[in-house]
C-alpha cells in the first residue's frame, strides 16, 4: 500500500537535489499544492454544474444533459469550451476597464480562500494561517466588492439593481454569519482552520452537537452570502433579468458562474470545518494511521472531507429547486429580525454554558474539563452539559425570536390568508339572445 | 393612456428622486412582449404604465375580409393558450346567429375538451406564476400534466397549439376511438398530482410571504374595471358564464365555482387551483354522460347570418371572452369585436402594484394570467 504514494517521497529527494531545503518546502511543494488544488477545484465546480443539472432535472420528471458524452458526462466541458469561442461583449457606455476586471476579482476571491481551507492532515492543507477564520471571512466579502463593480459598470439598470441588492443582502448576512461562528469558536480556543477540525478530532464530537443554531445560521447564511436560492436576488432572474451580471457573455459571464459554485464550495467546506468535524470520520484513524499508512490516511481524510462538503452542497442543490425566492425585504426582515438575534443570543447563551463547564469543574469532585491542549477538551459529563445547552438552546431561541417578531406580517401569514369558499351558482337559462334588430335565434 | 414621464437628460436624471425602469418587451417574466415603465423609489413602485401593441395583428380588421369559416383559425391565435376555449366562442357565435341546431355529442365533447384546456392553461399559469416566485420546479411538474391534455389534442385535432378545433354546426370529426380512455386516465391521475403541486406551495411559508397580501383588489374595484374570471372571482364576486348563460353542455354539469376573500394573489392561486378540480369533476360527468350521435348539425353551403349585431361569450380559462359581431347579410362579418378578458384584466396592473416593490410586479403580472396574443389581438 505504501508503494503506492513511494512517488511522494521520490520526488522530494528529487528536488532536493537541484535546490536547498527552504526553497522546496516553502515554494515548491506548496506551488503544487496550489495547482493541484485549483485544478480540482475547477473540475469539481465544472462537474458541481453538471451535478446541479442532472439533480433539478430527476427532481422535474427529466432526464438533464444526456447527449455530450456518457449520461452526458462531457457537457461541462462542452460548455466551456462553448463559452470560451463565444464573443467577449462589453455594451457600449460601460465602464471598460471595471467591466473587464470585476469578473477576475470575483473568481480570485473566491478561489484565494481555498488556501487555508483544510481538505485533510498533513500535506492536504497549502498552508495553516492562525486567523484563518477571519481571512475566510475577510476574503470572502471582496468577492461583494466585484458584484458592486459589475453592476455599476454595465450601465444597465437591471445589473445595477442586482449590484445594489448583493452588496446589502451580503453585508447583512456576514454579520449574522461571523457572529454564529463565534460559538464554534469559544470551544475551538483558536481561529486556525486546522486547530478546529483538531480541536473537534482530540475530543472527538462534531461541534455541530455543541452548536446547532450556530450550524443553521452559518448554513443559512452561508447560501444567502452565495446568492443560491432561495436568497437569490441579486440575480433574480424573473425581476432582475440576470441580476449583475445581466451585460456579461461568454466566458466573463462564466467567471461569475464559476465564482458562485466556487464560493459554494468554499462556505460548504468551511461548514464542514467548523461544524462537521472537516476531515475526521470514526474508525478512519485507528484503521489506517494507527496503522502505520499515513499517505492513505490523508486520502481518505480528504475524501471524508469532500463527502460532508458533498452533502452540503446537494442541500443547497435541494433547496434552489425546492423553494421559491425570497423578496427582498423579507430577506432583510429574516437576516436582521431572525439570524441576527438568534445569532446573538448563541453567543451569550453558549457563553454561559462554557462559563457553566468551567465553574462546576474541580480537580478533586466533578470533573468537566478534560485538557485545554486542543481546544476546550471536554469530560463526557462537560459534553452532556455542552450538548444540553446547545439543544435547550433551539427552544430558548424560538421563543425569544417569537417574542421579537410576534407582531410581524410574516409571522402570522397563516393566519392572514383565507380559505376560499366552493358556492354552487344557481344556473341561468341559456340566454344567447341576439341583441338589436335581428330575429332571437334557435 | 396615462403616460410616465421619462427622464432623458443628465440632469434631469441626476436629480430625478425616482428612477424609471423600462421592464419588457424582452423581459423574461412580462409573459410575451408586455412593456411596462415602471416609476421606482428605491424599489417602490410609484407609477406605471403598461406599453402593448408588439404583437398586433390587426385580427378584426382581418377579420371583416374573411368569410365566417375562414376566421375561425385566427381565433385560435388570439389566446394561443386556450386555442380550444378561443375557437368555441367564434363557432358558437355562429351558430347562435344561424340559428344552427348543434348535436348533444358535439356539445358533450366541446365541454371535455373546453375543460381540458381550461385545465392546461391553468397549468401552465400555474408554472410561470411559480416561476416569476421562483419556484422552478413546479414549472417543470406542469409541463408534464399539460402534455399529456395536449396529446389527447394532438390525436383529437392534429395539433397542439393552436388547434383549430371546432367547425361551425359542430366538429370536423368525432371523437378519436380512444378519446375516452386517454381522457379517464387523465383525470384519474390528475388529482394526486394536483395535491402534490399544493403541497409544495400552498403551505410553504416563502410563497404565502409572496403571494398573502399582495396585489389586492376590493370586488367592488375589480367589476368597476371589468376583471373577469379567476381574478374576478379571487375577490369573492360570484358570476362564472358558464353558470350565468350556459353554453355547449354545461347546463347538463354538476360543478361548483370557487370564490376567494381578501383578493389577493393567494386567493387568485387558490381559487385557480380549485378550479382545475372543478374542471376535471366536469369532464368526468361529461365523458361518463357522453351521448352518441352525429356531431355535425345541418350547415348550409353558404354562411350568410342575417342583419344585425350579435354577442356571446363563453368562460374562458383567463375570464369572460366574447365576441361582438355585426352581420350585413353577407358572406363576410362587417365588424368584429373581441371582448378580450386578459386585455381588460391588465388594466388593474396599476392599482394592484402601486406601493409594492419590483418582485411584486412580476408576481402580479403573473397573477393575472395575461396572453399577450389576445391583448394586443
Amino acid at each position: 500500500m505504501l508503494a503506492l504514494f513511494a512517488p511522494l517521497s521520490f520526488v522530494n529527494d528529487l528536488l532536493l537535489k537541484f535546490f536547498s531545503e527552504q526553497t522546496v518546502n516553502y515554494v515548491i511543494w506548496p506551488f503544487i499544492q496550489v495547482g493541484l488544488v485549483v485544478t480540482l477545484t475547477a473540475g469539481w465546480v465544472a462537474y458541481a454544474t453538471y451535478l446541479e443539472r442532472k439533480i433539478s432535472a430527476f427532481m422535474q420528471a427529466r432526464l438533464g444533459p444526456m447527449r455530450v458524452g456518457p449520461w452526458g458526462l462531457l457537457q461541462p466541458i462542452a460548455d466551456g469550451l462553448k463559452l470560451l469561442t463565444k464573443e467577449d461583449f462589453i455594451p457600449e457606455n460601460a465602464d471598460r476597464w471595471i467591466f473587464f476586471f470585476a469578473p477576475y476579482i470575483a473568481v480570485v476571491a473566491a478561489f484565494i480562500t481555498l488556501a487555508v481551507v483544510p481538505f485533510g492532515p498533513d500535506w492536504a492543507v497549502i498552508t495553516d494561517v492562525n486567523i484563518g477564520v477571519l481571512f475566510v471571512l475577510a476574503v470572502s466579502s471582496v468577492g461583494v466588492l466585484a458584484l458592486i463593480l459589475a453592476g455599476w459598470s454595465s450601465n444597465s439598470k437591471y445589473a445595477l439593481l442586482g449590484a445594489l441588492r448583493s452588496s446589502a443582502q451580503m453585508v447583512s448576512y456576514e454579520v449574522s454569519m461571523g457572529l454564529a461562528i463565534i460559538g464554534a469558536l469559544m470551544f475551538a480556543r483558536t481561529l486556525s482552520l486546522s486547530g478546529i477540525v483538531g480541536a473537534q478530532g482530540a475530543n472527538s464530537i462534531w461541534f455541530f452537537f455543541y452548536q446547532p443554531i450556530g450550524f443553521v445560521i452559518f448554513v443559512i447564511s452561508g447560501i444567502a452570502e452565495n446568492n443560491r436560492a432561495p436568497f437569490d436576488l441579486p440575480e433574480a432572474e424573473s425581476e432582475l433579468v440576470a441580476g449583475f451580471h445581466t451585460e456579461y457573455s461568454g466566458m466573463r459571464w462564466s467567471l461569475f458562474f464559476m465564482a458562485e459554485y466556487a464560493a459554494m464550495v468554499v462556505v460548504t467546506a468551511v461548514a464542514t470545518t467548523l461544524y462537521l468535524g472537516g476531515w475526521y470520520f470514526p474508525l478512519v484513524y485507528r484503521l489506517t494511521e494507527a496503522r502505520g499508512y499515513h499517505n492513505i490516511y490523508v486520502a481518505i481524510s480528504v475524501l471524508v472531507f469532500l463527502a460532508k462538503a458533498g452533502l452540503l452542497l446537494y442541500f443547497y442543490f435541494w433547496l434552489r429547486w425546492t423553494l421559491p425566492r425570497f423578496r427582498y425585504d423579507q430577506l432583510m426582515d429574516l437576516g436582521w429580525k431572525w439570524l441576527l438575534p438568534a445569532a446573538l443570543i448563541n453567543i451569550v447563551v453558549t457563553a454561559i454554558g462554557v462559563a457553566v463547564i468551567q465553574g462546576l469543574h474541580n480537580p478533586t469532585g466533578l470533573q468537566t474539563i478534560k485538557s485545554l491542549t486542543a481546544g476546550l477538551g471536554l469530560t463526557v459529563t462537560g459534553k452532556l452539559i455542552a450538548i444540553v445547552f446547545g439543544f435547550g438552546n433551539l427552544f430558548l431561541t424560538a421563543g425569544i425570536l417569537s417574542l421579537i417578531n410576534w407582531r410581524s406580517r410574516d409571522f402570522n401569514l397563516k393566519k392572514q390568508r383565507r380559505e376560499i369558499r366552493l358556492v354552487d351558482l344557481p344556473k341561468g337559462k341559456p340566454a344567447v339572445a341576439p341583441v338589436g334588430s335581428a330575429e332571437p335565434a334557435s | 393612456m396615462h403616460q410616465v414621464e421619462i427622464a432623458t437628460t443628465r440632469e434631469s436624471l441626476l436629480d430625478a428622486p425616482e428612477m424609471t425602469l423600462n421592464m419588457g418587451p424582452q423581459h423574461p417574466s412580462t409573459h410575451g412582449v408586455l412593456r411596462v415603465v415602471l416609476k421606482l423609489d428605491g424599489e417602490t413602485v410609484i407609477d406605471l404604465d403598461c406599453d402593448i401593441g408588439y404583437l398586433h395583428r390587426g385580427m378584426e380588421k382581418i377579420a371583416e375580409n374573411r368569410m365566417y369559416t375562414m376566421i375561425a383559425p385566427y381565433w385560435d391565435r388570439l389566446d394561443y393558450i386556450a386555442a380550444v376555449s378561443n375557437g368555441l366562442v367564434w363557432v358558437e357565435t355562429v351558430e347562435q346567429m344561424m340559428g344552427l341546431d348543434v348535436p348533444p355529442r358535439a356539445h358533450y365533447i366541446r365541454t371535455i375538451l373546453t375543460e381540458l384546456n381550461r385545465i392546461a392553461s391553468h397549468l401552465l399559469w400555474l408554472g410561470t406564476h411559480a416561476l416569476d416566485i421562483g419556484a422552478i420546479t413546479i414549472l417543470l411538474w406542469a409541463f408534464r400534466e399539460r402534455e399529456e391534455i395536449l396529446k389527447i389534442f394532438e390525436r383529437q385535432f392534429g395539433a397542439r397549439l393552436t388547434c383549430h378545433a371546432w367547425r361551425v354546426g359542430g366538429m370536423p370529426n368525432d371523437a378519436y376511438d380512444d378519446f375516452a380512455a386517454d381522457v379517464r386516465r387523465f383525470i384519474n391521475n390528475f388529482p394526486k398530482r394536483l395535491d402534490e403541486y399544493e403541497t409544495v406551495l400552498s403551505e410553504n411559508r416563502i410563497w404565502l410571504s409572496r403571494t398573502v397580501g399582495i396585489g389586492v383588489i376590493s370586488g367592488a374595484d375589480a367589476i368597476a374595471i371589468g376583471l373577469s374570471g379567476p381574478s374576478l372571482r379571487g375577490s369573492g364576486v360570484a358570476w362564472d358564464v358558464r353558470k350565468a348563460r350556459p353554453y355547449a353542455a354545461y347546463a347538463d354539469m354538476d360543478f361548483e365555482v370557487p370564490l376567494g376573500e381578501n383578493g389577493d394573489t393567494y386567493d387568485r392561486y387558490l381559487v385557480r387551483m380549485e378550479e382545475m378540480r372543478q374542471s376535471r369533476r366536469i369532464v368526468q360527468q361529461a365523458i361518463d354522460k357522453l351521448p352518441d350521435g352525429p356531431v355535425n348539425a345541418k350547415v348550409p353551403k353558404l354562411i350568410k347570418p342575417p342583419v344585425g349585431d350579435y354577442y356571446h361569450s363563453i368562460e374562458g380559462p383567463k375570464g369572460e371572452i366574447g365576441c361582438y359581431l355585426v352581420s350585413d347579410g353577407t358572406q363576410q362579418p362587417w365588424r368584429v369585436r373581441v371582448r378580450p378578458p386578459c386585455f381588460i384584466n391588465l388594466q388593474s396592473l396599476k392599482q394592484l402594484c402601486v406601493g409594492h416593490l419590483v418582485a411584486d410586479v412580476v408576481a402580479i403580472i403573473g397573477t393575472l394570467d395575461i396572453v399577450l396574443g389576445e391583448i394586443d389581438r
